[in-house]
């Protein structure tokens, strides 16, 4: 075959391949949605995280606003500390209350941000004091049985 | 005395594999000495991306494309039980990123360039070109072995992307264009879930890995090939083979290293 012919379909085939390393990059990954350079680190404690794990959503209004970069035990409170890092373009009030919500009934879990009136804005570094923590099902079950014994019985 | 002699075969047979394998590590690093050449002359090495990576993109394509139907079909089957036909997109994509496509890739790179290159070094052994070569001073390895060294490694990990993108494609078809999933959750879901760094680029580097390991495997068994026609049958056999349980055992170590830590 000529020469010029195979150059062309090199090139044809080496450029499909970096097309479809981009698609999936941007497609079928997270690189369009999310850009670690532009983010700022906060974090909170919680008694309990459930199954909250690292690179979790933290989501405000439903909005995908950061990830959660790290969970770490604090061995002088016995809390979890979570620390996250959060988009530059969202900035939040200092008494923004942070829970750990569930996706659906079996989806995963995440945190999720409700803004306060505070006209102080969280800076980098800083911690988010108002927090609750996951609902844990076995707590709720055993919670619900523990009511239905102290009712007297029909 | 037939117990010694079943120890000294095994003996021999033992000796003789690490033999194989420090031959082979020997020739790997003979190719990268002798590349530098190799880069110097990059038609050659075009010439090789041409018969290797452009040959195989037809079967490369086709497979992802099933493969990843496949995947839907059955991914859809056990979701639907837990009512979470949503996250299909995330199984799909997470099995071709991770594991199938640089995997099945890489089986499929072996038997189609794999084999074409051991049985074409083979014979240009059986034939004395390889030794014609050295007689004029021009050095087979940089001149014949290095461009298609190059070549494989260049390759696998572009068809192994174009396996990934065409599978999910696949999985698309048949999980919102046929069955009717929400086309949204597929692939917002996905988004969520897959991760650049940590699923796309260690996918990456396991096609990566898989390409050095093929190639060098199927140019060393053509290389090292008994110069008879028994020889080059046997030796094209042994890539395939070799390099198969070579990907798959790399790929469980690569994959130890990279997902077990979590």
């Amino acid at each position: 075959m000529e020469r010029t012919t195979i150059d062309l379909w090199v090139g044809i085939f080496v450029v499909a391949g970096i097309a479809a390393l981009v698609m999936l990059a941007m497609k079928v990954g997270n690189l369009s949605t999310y850009n670690v350079s532009d983010s700022y680190q906060v974090y909170a404690y919680f008694s309990n995280i459930g199954g909250l794990k690292p690179k979790a959503s933290i989501k405000s209004a439903g909005v995908l606003v950061g990830r959660v970069t790290g969970i770490t035990l604090d061995t002088e409170r016995y809390q979890a500390k979570v620390e996250m890092s959060l988009d530059k373009r969202y900035q939040f009030p200092q008494d923004t209350f942070a829970s750990i919500l569930t996706s659906g009934l079996l989806g995963e879990q995440y945190i999720g941000l409700m803004p306060g009136g505070d006209d102080l804005m969280l800076k980098n570094g800083e911690q988010l004091k108002k927090t609750q923590s996951a609902v844990v099902l076995e707590d709720l079950i055993g919670k619900f049985i523990y009511n239905k014994a102290e009712e007297p019985a029909k | 005395m037939t117990l010694a002699r079943t120890f000294r075969r095994i003996g021999h047979s033992a000796i003789n594999a690490v033999w194989r394998i420090g031959l082979a590590t020997r020739f790997f690093f003979l190719i990268l000495l002798y590349s530098g050449s190799g880069f110097r002359r990059f038609h050659l090495i075009i010439k090789e991306l041409f018969s290797t990576g452009v040959m195989s993109l037809i079967i490369i394509i086709v497979a992802g494309l099933f493969v990843g139907m496949v995947l839907g079909l059955q991914g859809y089957e056990t979701l639907k039980r837990y009512g979470s036909e949503s996250a299909l997109g995330v199984m799909v994509a997470l099995g071709l990123v991770r594991e199938l496509g640089p995997v099945v890739a890489a089986l499929l790179f072996a038997s189609r360039a794999g084999s074409a290159m051991t049985a074409e070094i083979g014979l240009m052994k059986a034939t004395e070109q390889i030794s014609a070569m050295e007689m004029m001073a021009v050095n087979p390895i940089a001149r014949i072995v290095a461009p298609r060294f190059w070549a494989g490694v260049i390759s696998m990990p572009l068809l192994a992307a174009m396996f990934s993108a065409v599978g999910v494609f696949g999985g698309y078809f048949v999980g919102v264009v046929q069955i009717g999933v929400d086309e949204g959750s597929f692939w917002s879901q996905m988004q969520s879930a897959v991760d650049f760094r940590e699923d796309i680029l260690n996918g990456v580097i396991k096609s990566f890995v898989f390409g050095t390991a093929v190639t060098v495997i199927a140019l060393f068994e053509g290389y090292d090939a008994p110069p008879t026609a028994e020889g080059v049958s046997g030796a094209t056999t042994r890539t395939v083979v070799t390099s198969s349980l070579v990907i798959l055992m790399l790929d469980f170590i690569l994959t130890a290293m990279m997902f077990g830590g979590n």
